[in-house]
């Protein structure tokens, strides 16, 4: 048997899959290549040659084979609890909280501590932009979810408080200022920010509750620098008041939490 | 990977129409953006047309149940929207892109839409074969592992279209999604427009009368916040004859507002 070996014009039709090739064109090249070695290696080279052809093909079949697909990072998973936006406004409330105590301690003799003045307000700042259209870049995608709502506020607010709260035990520690007097206070704090945000946007609420503290309580007492007589235990009743009602009107109000404010 | 049909997908439909509004008034600051739409509009892909400020994303934002109707009665799925409605249940079926969609730069485009996928209360079994197949459906597999602000304006746009189609909608709202997108992803995206809007109610909003034509089996002009017309991209056409513009579905639509605007001027 003589060998007569495929011409390379021929190979190349057969590897586009040139449908003139007449059939027994086509039949008489595979019973050749099937004993030709020569012949299937360059018939292999044509194939690799081809733009977007055997391997792109084959690098999108692994793709289907491999149906598992990579698995997720903990980025999104962390998201579950908060936005990554939220993060730079906890390292702010405790970059401020360790000024606080500092002060503290270098004033030594100062009462009472500073520390205990801002607690209450502390995680103001951060529940007010872990759910606010201005400071989430997501907040519109997010707030048309069906999980969207009071859960995810919640989720979010107790975030903070876990990031703050410690925080300001041990700070108070060290500044003498007992979690038994800004307790309830920083909760009533949160849970009205909460329940005045279902109504007039949270960043407004904490802004508005932020100021009216600052001039009713701090501003006057770092002049007098007399304990304020919102920390005495007498007004831990009223404080405690303060959380029921704001989770009171937070519960009526639940449905505005999935709606974006209607005044843009 | 096989997915299992449950009994609710396979039940009957109880509904004529997946979106329907009746006089549906909605309002955005003190202005009346949507003022007694009727809409009537089932499966299908149903372009939205209008000049800015018609009140085309303000009626988005009503169907996508963001914001609350001042007036009249909506009802989605069947289901009418109020105060009492369990609206996690309708929002499963619902798929939105906003037309300024934001995202945090730092995720991956799989982590993007995973996260979607987890706020939109898909069984977490499911997430990570359904992410990967609307990844490959935009025409992302290649980036999915990558960052989302290395993305382009067009790929930032097809991620967007990935994370409101990876819960199967029944109902796909999209607000401009071909902004940002060159002619050839247009064209893919049209093609993903017709294939989805088979099985779905799709609504997309756009300013370009010629994306309405090419993809969408429904026409709808608004102005004012009102329907100036309702019908198939051919009846467009018949009205081209008076307005101006370069192809006959622009002169139709410009002479629909004309006439929708005078007529609005002589009743006044």
């Amino acid at each position: 048997m003589t060998p007569e070996h495929a011409t390379q014009e021929l190979l190349e039709r057969y590897v586009e899959g040139d449908g003139r090739l007449a059939a027994d064109v086509v039949w008489a090249l595979e019973a050749h290549l099937e004993t030709c070695r020569g012949c299937r290696d360059r018939i292999g080279v044509a194939v690799r040659g081809r733009a977007g052809g055997a391997d792109a093909l084959l690098a999108q079949v692994r793709l289907r084979l491999d149906d598992e697909p990579a698995p997720a990072s903990g980025r999104w998973r962390a998201a579950r609890w908060a936005p990554p936006t939220l993060a730079p406004w906890l390292v702010m409330t405790v970059t401020v909280l360790f000024i606080a105590v500092a002060l503290d301690v270098l004033a030594g003799s100062h009462r009472p501590p500073h520390l205990l003045l801002l607690a209450p307000v502390t995680p103001l700042a951060s529940v007010a932009a872990a759910w606010s259209q201005g400071r989430d870049p997501a907040f519109e995608l997010t707030a048309a979810t069906p999980r969207a709502g009071l859960e995810l506020m919640l989720r979010r607010t107790l975030v903070v408080l876990a990031v703050v709260m410690p925080v300001l035990t041990v700070g108070g520690l060290v500044a003498g200022a007992s979690p038994v007097r800004w307790l309830v206070p920083c909760l009533a704090f949160t849970a009205s920010t909460l329940a005045l945000g279902s109504v007039f946007g949270l960043t407004r609420a904490a802004l508005g509750l932020g100021l009216v503290w600052t001039a009713a309580v701090v501003a006057p007492t770092l002049v007098t620098r007399e304990l304020p007589v919102a920390f005495e235990p007498a007004s831990t009743p009223v404080w405690a008041a303060a959380v029921v009602v704001g989770v009171a009107v937070l519960m009526t109000r639940r449905r505005a939490l999935t709606e974006l404010p209607s005044d843009q | 990977m096989v997915r299992a049909v449950n009994a609710a997908e396979i039940a009957p439909t109880t509904y004529g129409a997946e979106i329907s509004a009746n006089r549906l008034m909605v309002r955005t600051g003190k202005r009346m953006a949507v003022n007694g739409l009727d809409l009537s509009l089932g499966k299908g892909v149903h372009g939205l047309l209008g000049p800015n400020g018609a009140g085309k994303t303000t009626m988005m934002r009503a169907l996508a149940t963001v914001l609350r109707p001042a007036g009249g009665e909506l009802m989605l799925l069947g289901q009418r929207i109020d105060s009492r409605t369990d609206m996690r249940q309708v929002r499963r079926d619902i798929g939105y892109l906003p037309q300024e969609f934001g995202f945090y730069p730092r995720f991956t485009v799989r982590e993007f839409v995973e996260y979607m996928a987890w706020l939109k209360e898909m069984p977490a079994r499911d997430v990570p074969g359904a992410v990967q197949r609307v990844v490959e459906r935009v025409g992302l597999a290649d980036r999915a592992d990558d960052r989302m602000k290395t993305l382009s304006g067009g790929m930032l746009r097809r991620a967007g279209i990935a994370q409101a189609i990876v819960n199967d909608p029944q109902i796909l709202l999209l607000d401009e999604p071909t902004v940002g997108l060159d002619p050839e992803q247009r064209l893919a995206f049209r093609a993903l427009l017709r294939d989805v809007g088979r099985d779905t109610c799709v609504l997309v909003s756009t300013h370009l009368v010629e994306d309405v034509v090419a993809a969408c089996t429904d026409v709808l002009l608004v102005d004012q916040g009102q329907m100036v017309f309702q019908g198939a991209p051919s009846d467009l056409e018949v009205w081209g004859a008076e307005g101006t513009g370069d192809s006959p579905a622009e002169r139709g639509y410009s002479a629909l507002l004309q006439r929708h605007r005078a007529q609005a001027g002589g009743a006044r």
